[in-house]
Formats: structure tokens, sequence, C-alpha cells
């Protein structure tokens, strides 16, 4: 009895959770379809007529967006080279026994607490401006030329600002899995004689193995809509130079108001990140009865 | 042995010491130039220390733009979305934590996929109807658009620190005959408290942060902080005290919430996988 009545209350309680989840999917998802079949532009007012697939030819055909992928890609990529490589060193060390730990963890993690807009504006003007930027500075004091750098390399300069962000979160996710591992089986290893090398590489490498990969896709899934960062710093260029793939939708969007092309690169957009989604929600759903 | 222990820490100390420095500089750079002149912030070589020290900045931002409008922005949005957001997650959470079915599993990594859409892919959408609803540029607008991005988050974060809770001791009350308000008030309330508690910590957190929604669908007046600052990315003049004193407001609230906050954005970013 009570059994089928708490079920039906857990039920009611699901359902709004639910029915909200399920709108917010929907109802955007098959808007952006739709208009993605359609010629559809804010500002000429036209029979909004059903053209077929002619908005992904448009906009898989448009230069810009191959740029945009191959963008998108490197940013993901070299962000994630960065955080990863790096975070795996900090986490190694911030678990040794250090004097301070407590300061220098909350050292380490504040980037990450940083808005997008304020990080990108910082590292923009007051680092990487090639006359009173303090990279120009020590550029000089190295007897080197002073790079622009949003300019001569924008995407790198990009990757280098929301690695900053980023690492903080690697190197936060690995050390909590590094103090999860058991210290006692350090010691039997350590008693039956293992070097430190060999628990390192037969210990502590196999267990960071699963962390690493979720901080990956985790980190994937946020890196593929860097946004702000751009928009502050490039906004996108020089040219396409530094275009991913959401300030491309964007501009089409909010900028050309070419509703129709911005929602078939929209849909692409999630073809793309469903296609890494799967392979995370694989990962978090075995861990889901651990 | 003891010897070789105690230099390796001081070794490893001072390397942690140095690497933990260079990651915060940047924020330690912002920070001490914000006590500048605008001449002495751009000055080359750069001044670390000895300056002349003044508050200027922080009197100007306060006073001469509309930082205090922003900052009241960021604090609706992102509390009122956490809030809001948590009335639902708070029900969900405790039904499948506690009462969990054959499709529970499903459920949640189903809310978990909804969080893997990319903003961009219904940017199109959400700004037409939020143009025809009149929410462009409206604080409940993005007070919606936040809960709904970040109610996966809280639903999982929440689901975690509830399944923790031991059924034993709600079912030993339900046999004491607590009815179920009083289960509520005297069991079920205390235990939660603490998950509750990091889940609106870290939601507000994100919130605040949020840069692609708050930047596409506000204008001047309704922007939170996000928007307040990226106005400064206008060409106009360079004026990086000014910028940094109002970054470190922007700042400053949630980087101190987020150091409070590290472990439970562990779990609740990586959905539990990682604790």
């Amino acid at each position: 009895m009570s059994s089928i009545h708490s079920r039906a209350t857990a039920r009611l309680a699901l359902s709004p959770a639910v029915i909200l989840l399920l709108a917010w999917m929907a109802i955007p998802l098959a808007m952006t379809l739709w208009y993605s079949f359609h010629d559809y532009q804010l500002l000429i007012p036209r029979g909004n007529e059903f053209v077929g697939w002619e908005n992904y030819a448009y906009f898989l055909t448009d230069p810009a967006f191959l740029h945009a992928l191959v963008n998108t890609l490197a940013l993901v990529g070299g962000v994630l080279l960065i955080t990863v490589a790096a975070g795996i060193g900090l986490a190694l060390l911030l678990d040794q026994p250090i004097y301070g730990r407590g300061i220098v963890r909350v050292l380490v993690v504040s980037p990450f607490f940083v808005m997008p807009t304020v990080s990108a504006l910082v590292w923009k003007n007051m680092f990487m401006n090639p006359v009173n930027g303090l990279l120009a500075w020590l550029a000089q004091l190295l007897g080197m030329p002073a790079i622009d750098w949003l300019a001569q390399a924008p995407l790198l300069s990009l990757v280098i600002i929301v690695a900053w962000g980023w690492l903080p979160f690697a190197t936060l996710i690995l050390l909590t899995a590094l103090q999860s591992l058991d210290a006692e089986q350090k010691e039997a290893a350590q008693m039956d004689g293992a070097g430190a090398l060999a628990r390192f590489r037969h210990i502590t490498l196999p267990h960071l193995a699963r962390p690493t990969a979720v901080v990956i896709l985790i980190q994937t899934i946020f890196l593929l809509s860097i946004f702000a960062e751009i928009l502050v710093t490039t906004n996108g260029g020089p040219g396409t130079q530094s275009t991913n793939l959401a300030f491309l939708v964007y501009s089409q969007a909010l900028l050309r108001f070419d509703v129709g092309s911005a929602s078939a690169g929209g849909a692409v957009a999630v073809v793309l990140a469903n296609i890494l989604a799967l392979l995370l929600m694989r990962l978090v759903g075995r861990n889901l009865d651990a | 042995m003891a010897g070789r222990h105690g230099r390796n820490k001081l070794v490893f100390t001072a390397l942690a010491w140095v690497l933990a420095l260079l990651v915060f500089f940047p924020l330690l750079w912002t920070l001490l130039t914000s006590f500048k002149t605008e001449g002495e912030a751009v000055a080359i070589p750069p001044k670390f220390l000895f300056f002349d020290w003044t508050l200027e900045n922080y009197a100007e931002v306060w006073e001469r733009t509309d930082y205090l409008r922003h900052l009241r922005n960021s604090i609706i949005i992102s509390l009122g979305s956490t809030l809001i957001g948590l009335a639902v997650a708070i029900p969900a959470a405790w039904a499948m934590a506690f009462s969990p079915t054959r499709s529970t599993r499903t459920v949640l990594l189903w809310m978990l996929s909804t969080r893997m859409l990319p903003a961009v892919g219904v940017l199109v959408p959400v700004y037409l109807l939020f143009k025809q609803a009149g929410l462009l540029d409206s604080r409940s607008g993005l007070v919606l658009i936040l809960m709904l991005t970040n109610l996966p988050i809280m639903v999982w974060m929440l689901y975690t620190y509830f399944r923790e809770i031991p059924r034993e001791i709600l079912e030993a009350a339900r046999m004491d005959g607590a009815t179920p308000l009083r289960e509520l008030a005297y069991v079920l309330a205390p235990m939660a408290l603490p998950g509750i508690a990091s889940t609106l910590l870290l939601n507000v957190i994100l919130a605040w942060n949020e840069s692609f929604w708050t930047l596409n669908l506000t204008a001047a007046s309704t922007g939170p902080l996000t928007a307040f600052i990226a106005s400064f990315s206008a060409p106009e003049g360079l004026f990086y005290a000014r910028l940094s004193a109002a970054s470190m407001l922007a700042i400053a609230p949630i980087v101190v919430l987020g150091w409070l906050s590290q472990k439970q954005l562990v779990r609740g970013l990586t959905f539990g996988a990682v604790k």
C-alpha cells in the first residue's frame, strides 16, 4: 500500500523537473531544426519558405565554417593539452606533504572562479598588449621583439587565456582523485619493496586514468562553446582566424540576422557535441552504481 | 631518512609555492593595478609594489559607472535562478534517491544529456522566443534560462548527496509513526541541508559567471556584471587601473565563495563521478 502511494508521490515530485527539461530541450531544438530548413532573414521579410538543405549547403560550404571547425578543435585540443598535462603535474605536487598546502590550493584554484569577460580582458590588456603588456616587457627584457599576441597569434592567445581558467578545474579534480587513493594500498606496495617509480607506474597512474578521462570530456563540453573570451578580445578575427563554431553561429544570427543559416549552424554544433557527449555518458554512466 | 624526507618537503614546498603564485599572478597583478593611477598602471618597466597606492579607481567605478546596478542584477539573476532551480530539483532528486525505479538511471542520464546541448544550438529560437515574449533584456528571462541550464547539475549534485543519507533512519522514523511532515522537518531536513547548501553555493557561482546567455540576451540596463565588464572592451582609450578595479569588484565576492566550495565543485561538475 504505502509503497504504491510513495511511488506515486515520487513520480509527482520528479515531474516538474522532467517537464521543464523536456520543454527546454524539445521546443528550441525543434525550432532550430524548423528554421534550418527555411529561408528566414530577420531584417528582410520574405515568404519564409521551405528551402530544403540549402541553409546547410550554404553554411557548410562557407569557407568560414571550415575555419571555425578547425579553430574549435584547435581551441579544445590546445586547452585540453595544457590543462591536463599541467594539471597532472600540479596535482601530483600538491598531493605531496608541503607547508601551507591549504593556501597553495586556494591560489591555484582561484582562476576558475573568475568570470570569462574579466579573465579575457585582463589578459588582453595587461598581459598581451604589445606596448603596455607585461609579456611585451618580458620579451624586451630578454631582448626579443614584442609580440602583438591577439593580432599575430589570436588562437594561441585564446588557448592561453582559456587554459588559465580551466587549469584549476583539472588540478582540483585530479588532486581529489589522488587523495582518495588508498594510503594503505600505497603503504602495502612500499612494504612489498616497490620503489617510488614502480608505485607511481602501477598504482598512481592507473588510478588517474578515469578522473583524467572525466576531466577531458567535461572540459570538452564547456570548451566547445567558448564565446565570451572571443567576443571581448578578438571578435573572431583577424578575419576568421579566431572564430569558433559558437561564435560563427552567433555572428550569423545576431549580427547578420540570417536565422536560417544560423540555425543550420546550430544544428551542426548540436550534432558535433552529441558525438562527444555520448562518450561522456558512457563514462559517467558506468560510475552511477558504484 | 628523516632528514631526506624533511629536505624533500622543503623542495616540494618551494616548487609548489612558486607554481601556485605563477598561476595566481594575473589576479594578483589585477589587484595591484587596481590601486595604481592610470599612468602607473601602464608604466614600463612595470611597478610592482612601489607606487602611490590609491583608492581612486574604486571610488570612480563605484560612483561614476553603473556598477551597483549590474551588481544588483548579478545577485538577483544568480540567486533567483538557483533558488527556483532548487525548488524544482530538490523534490526530483529526493524522489530518485529514495524511491528509485527501473527508469531512474535513464532519467538521470537524460537530464545530464540536456546539459550537453550546446547553447549556440538553441540561440536563435531562444532569442526569437524572448523577443516575442518581451523577455529580451530582462532579468526574469535570464533567471529562467540559467535555471534551466543549471537544473541538471542541481539534480545530480543533490542526488549524490541524498543517496548518502542512510535509509534506515527514514524507515525507523516511519516505524515510530512519524507523519510525512514530521519526517521532513525532524529527520530529513537536518541531514539534507549540507548537500542543499553546497548545491546552492556552486550554482550561484556558475550563474554568476555564465557568459553566453548573459551577454547575448541583455543590453545595458539588465545585464549582470559579466556584461558590465564586457563593456570595458570598447576600444576608446585604455584604462587599465579602472578596468582592474571594476574587475576586482566583479569577481571578489564570487572568488571568496569559490574558495569555500572547492570540494563541492569537484562533485558538482563531474556529476558525482569524482568525489
